[in-house]
């Protein structure tokens, strides 16, 4: 036994050289370019430690634009995919035929490339000197009046950007509460059949906590995605996001770190450790939740 | 005897209520299916609409009568679209290849080799899964940046061929084969090595193979990493490109064309997830997120 | 070639710091005959599984030393020692047929003993032939059934030609049936091959069955080991005669008083060599007879007849079973189906215990009792 007890090891090795290298390392360095102030990429200096930059990403203005973005973002496509989600996987139980067809056309958008789809979306929502695009055509025809979702007011860009979020993030959730519902004991139903059992009864009675689990599982994972929203902001409004005032905390950080306003690794250090406190918080606060009101 | 015909009716207006209800549900379903593939449908149309028809349409049609494939023609001569779909596959197939090469070999260790501080080793794994992306993605910048791997294929693979996540799955497909047949092999002096690659890979092949059309997917849609590390156009992945396409490219207002560069990148992952659609959905049923 | 086993211990180091240590085989010594098959038996964790696994060599002894012949394999590793190994789930390897499985063991080969393809078929044909799989080469293990599954598991170990075959609990996945006909299969198997065979099973009918040897363990220890009928004949102690026997042996306190065995008040035996005490009486179904003036009398509860056997099942305030099971003649049963009901015993059934030790205490009663 002990002869071999290197070669274990060995066939860690590159596991551990590669996770070192690019996620422990990182992890503790993030910490300490955050609490660096003045930090210069080109010379590798700094001036002194301390509270500096987060106090300076505190009272930057696209930050707390991309702060109140993201949690608009967040607060409103978690519970609206989660719930439309549940609705479509409740109808999709109830099919026989076109079950299955149904599903792979819905899981769909989970496979493709969201920045091509994405401009697809733009195409369709966007108004140009030339056309009034799709979407703005239909808004027409029902008599309402044509809006710019892609360069026009705040409140049609966050429209169309919960829109598209929303459609990114289903696939993941209608396939994983399609499986939770088909998991749940036929049994249970023949017997609530048995009882005569309202439609609705049976749902919030049975289904609903015997899916509880998943639901709270999609709710934290999808908190957590929403939060680290970026690349569908770009695909649908450029990569200058702090211009067209649709930024996120993510976008935040890159932007810092690179493109026409980076170079500030400092800076966006001390984002994303406010933005991993941020959603470390919420999940706490999920986790606490939870306990309390899901049953196993 | 009436109340029988009641009885009848009620039974009946029941069915009805239950068969249109049913309707409905079809009818929903059918809308948001409709819906998710309108924008598939579109890009398809409009890349095969040609310049002058498409800007002529103040109300776009649904159809064409007359398509052309000039679109495509350009989206490979007026960008570099062949240079960024080849870049993309080199991409997939380097970060996909050797992350198998380094999970293989950590998640059989993890379930078939005994040794001091195994257990410490896992937990420190997997607590690395709770690490999200955004915290190290600077540093990793920076390390990148100063090793010269900007603009360079090695920059773009490098910190992407780990994943904490498909280790764990691996593993524990690894365990549920019985002890028995490591004891068989054993026996009939089957090294390490040969058994992992005589019974357990092929026993697990189903888990190996999800998790590699699950990394290509992430790979192929990779868009912030390569985005951070290269910004010479010779090294862009498609992401990248349809990005600039967007801004710089076709002179800002071939929609057509810019359509069939977006057919052209998504047809790879399409007809993959054609082909193994249950693998995919099985695979991200187990735990999958989106990447 | 034979097997020798010399002190040979396990210990295993507790898992907690506190706790103790596991002692799962504690210095088993015994020289397995060159030919013959031997089951070891004992409860679920009695050591058994272990003594298998240090004999293959998967497991390495805390102390003692393993002999094949006369070479010591203690230190080899199991693949240098050329044995055949069978478990329970039959372990075949899911995504291979029946012919790669059978063949996988002699692709291992290397060197000197290198075979060509050629006779690497061969050698599978005969084993294959040898359990009367030929027909099923070409199959997976997962379109076999339970019994076939262990034909090759068998085919599998025999192929590379062992000198000691090892066999797991090679029985306990079959159903009732394929498990007689199996065992018959493994005792022709193990004759015609002439290999030594050693195998481990729970089951003391299917040790008695086929085994030249049994050696009956608990706990680590070997209690006894001989010929299944004499085993059964002349337990050493209480926790041997319970073991073996179906349905099990009877046990009643009792004391012996003046050469003289009583249960309860009934003077039951003489018993020639025994001293004054306390006593547990162990007495096997089949040492019953019902008779007018027999002397245990026993509360008559029913007369079970199942097949050829019929039993009277009854109470005695004395017995350590909840009920007496006896297995009597079928002209002998019983007029009256409750009451009180009264047994001759047979010497030679007749087993005495010491409370304390759980050891025999043998006596001579009469002519036929007791020699052993």
């Amino acid at each position: 036994m002990k002869k071999n007890s290197l070669r274990p090891w060995l066939y860690l090795l590159p596991a551990i050289a590669f996770l070192g290298l690019f996620m422990v390392y990182p992890l503790v360095d993030v910490f300490v370019y955050s609490f660096e102030e003045g930090y210069n990429s080109a010379s590798q200096t700094y001036f002194g430690t301390g509270f500096y930059n987060y106090s300076y990403v505190l009272h930057d203005p696209y930050f707390l634009q991309a702060v109140k973005n993201t949690f608009l973002i967040v607060m409103i496509t978690v519970p609206v995919s989660t719930a439309f989600a549940l609705m479509i996987s409740l109808g999709l139980s109830s099919l026989k035929k076109l079950q299955e067809l149904y599903q792979t056309i819905y899981f769909l958008p989970y496979v493709t490339n969201t920045l091509a789809v994405g401009l697809v979306f733009m195409i369709l929502f966007k108004r140009t000197a030339y056309s009034e695009g799709l979407v703005n055509l239909l808004i027409r025809f029902f008599g309402g009046s044509s809006v710019d979702f892609i360069d026009g007011p705040y409140w049609a860009k966050m429209f169309v950007m919960c829109f598209y979020t929303v459609w990114v993030v289903l696939p993941f959730k209608i396939l994983i509460l399609t499986s939770a519902l088909a998991s749940v004991n036929q049994d249970y139903y023949r017997a609530a059949r048995i009882d005569a059992t309202p439609k609705w009864r049976i749902f919030f009675r049975i289904t609903l906590p015997m899916i509880s689990p998943m639901i709270f599982y999609l709710v934290i994972t999808g908190f957590i995605g929403a939060f680290k929203a970026y690349s569908d902001e770009v695909a649908l409004f450029g990569t200058d996001l702090n211009s067209a005032g649709m930024n996120t905390i993510v976008g935040y950080i890159y932007d810092m770190l690179y493109g026409n306003s980076g170079g500030y690794p400092s800076y966006a250090s001390a984002a994303a450790i406010l933005l991993f406190a941020i959603v470390l918080t919420i999940t706490c606060i999920n986790l606490l939740f939870s306990r309390k009101n899901v049953t196993v | 005897m009436q109340s029988d015909e009641l009885k009848q009716k009620n039974l009946s207006a029941s069915l009805f209520a239950q068969k249109s209800g049913h309707a409905l549900v079809v009818l929903f379903l059918t809308i948001w299916a409709l819906l998710v593939l309108f924008p598939f449908y579109w890009m398809l149309l409009t890349s095969l609409k040609s310049y002058s028809a498409y800007n002529a349409e103040y109300i776009p049609k649904f159809f064409t009568l007359s398509p052309t494939l000039q679109n495509y023609a350009d989206a490979f001569t007026a960008v570099p679209l062949a240079r960024y779909f080849i870049n993309t596959v080199i991409f997939t197939v380097a970060t996909t290849g050797i992350m198998l090469f380094v999970i293989i070999p950590a998640a059989f260790a993890f379930s078939r080799l005994q040794f001091r501080g195994k257990d410490l080793a896992f937990m420190l794994f997997l607590s690395l899964m709770m690490i999200p992306n955004e915290l190290v993605v600077i540093t990793n910048f920076q390390t990148i940046t100063n090793w010269g791997m900007r603009n360079t294929f090695w920059g773009l693979i490098l910190p992407s061929v780990t994943s904490v996540f498909y280790i764990y799955l691996l593993k524990e497909n690894f365990e549920q084969i019985p002890e028995e047949l490591y004891k068989a092999a054993k026996v009939d002096g089957t090294s390490d090595l040969k058994y992992l690659f005589k019974v357990m890979l092929p026993i697990c092949r189903p888990t190996v193979i999800t998790i590699t059309i699950l990394k290509i997917i992430e790979c192929w849609n990779a868009y912030v990493w390569p985005r951070l590390i290269t910004d010479d156009e010779a090294y862009f992945l498609v992401s990248n490109g349809i990005q600039e396409i967007r801004e710089n490219g076709f002179g800002r207002e071939n929609i057509p064309a810019m359509m069939a560069a977006v057919v052209v990148i998504s047809i790879p992952l399409i007809v993959l997830f054609l082909i193994f659609h249950k693998k995919i959905m099985a695979g991200v049923s187990r735990g999958g997120t989106k990447g | 070639m034979k097997v020798v086993l010399q002190d040979l211990t396990k210990i295993y180091p507790s898992r907690t710091r506190k706790g103790e240590e596991v002692r799962a085989v504690d210095a088993f010594t015994f020289e397995i005959p060159d030919g013959k098959l031997v089951g070891l038996l004992g409860p679920s964790g009695c050591g058994k599984s272990t003594t298998l696994n240090l004999i293959s060599g998967l497991e390495a002894p805390t102390k003692g030393k393993v002999f094949f012949g006369e070479d010591d394999v203690t230190a080899l590793p199991p693949e240098k020692r050329g044995v055949g190994l069978v478990f329970q789930n039959y372990a075949l390897y899911p995504h291979l047929t029946v012919r790669q499985n059978i063949l996988f063991p002699l692709q291992n080969l290397r060197g000197k003993e290198k075979l060509t393809k050629q006779e690497m078929n061969t050698r599978a044909e005969e084993a294959a032939g040898l359990v009367q799989i030929d027909a099923l080469m070409d199959r997976k293990p997962s379109e076999l059934s339970g019994g076939q599954q262990q034909r090759v598991a068998i085919a599998r170990a025999l192929v590379k030609m062992p000198r000691i075959l090892l066999m797991d609990e090679p029985l306990s996945n079959l159903d009732a049936r394929l498990r007689l006909q199996t065992r018959e299969e493994i005792r022709r198997i193990q004759r015609e091959t002439g290999i030594t065979t050693i195998f481990v099973t729970h089951d003391q009918e299917e040790a008695m069955s086929i085994s030249d040897l049994i050696v009956v363990m608990k706990d680590g220890v070997v209690h006894q080991i001989g010929k299944p009928q004499s085993v059964y004949d002349e337990p050493v102690n209480l926790f041997v005669a319970k073991f073996l026997g179906t349905p099990g042996i009877n046990l009643f306190t009792g004391r012996v008083q003046q050469e003289t065995l009583l249960i309860g008040e009934e003077a039951v035996l003489p018993v020639k060599g025994c001293a004054d005490g306390k006593v547990i009486v162990g007495i096997r179904p089949e040492g019953f007879i019902p008779s007018e003036h027999g002397c245990v009398s026993c509360h008559m509860e029913r007369v079970e007849v199942m097949g050829r056997d019929t039993s009277v099942v009854s109470t005695h305030p004395c017995a350590l079973n909840e009920v007496i099971r006896s297995i009597i003649s079928a002209e002998d049963v019983p007029n009256a189906a409750s009451g009180v009901i009264r047994f001759e015993i047979k010497p030679n059934k007749t087993y005495l215990f010491n409370p304390a030790t759980e050891e025999r205490i043998r006596f001579t009663g009469t002519e036929q009792g007791g020699e052993t």
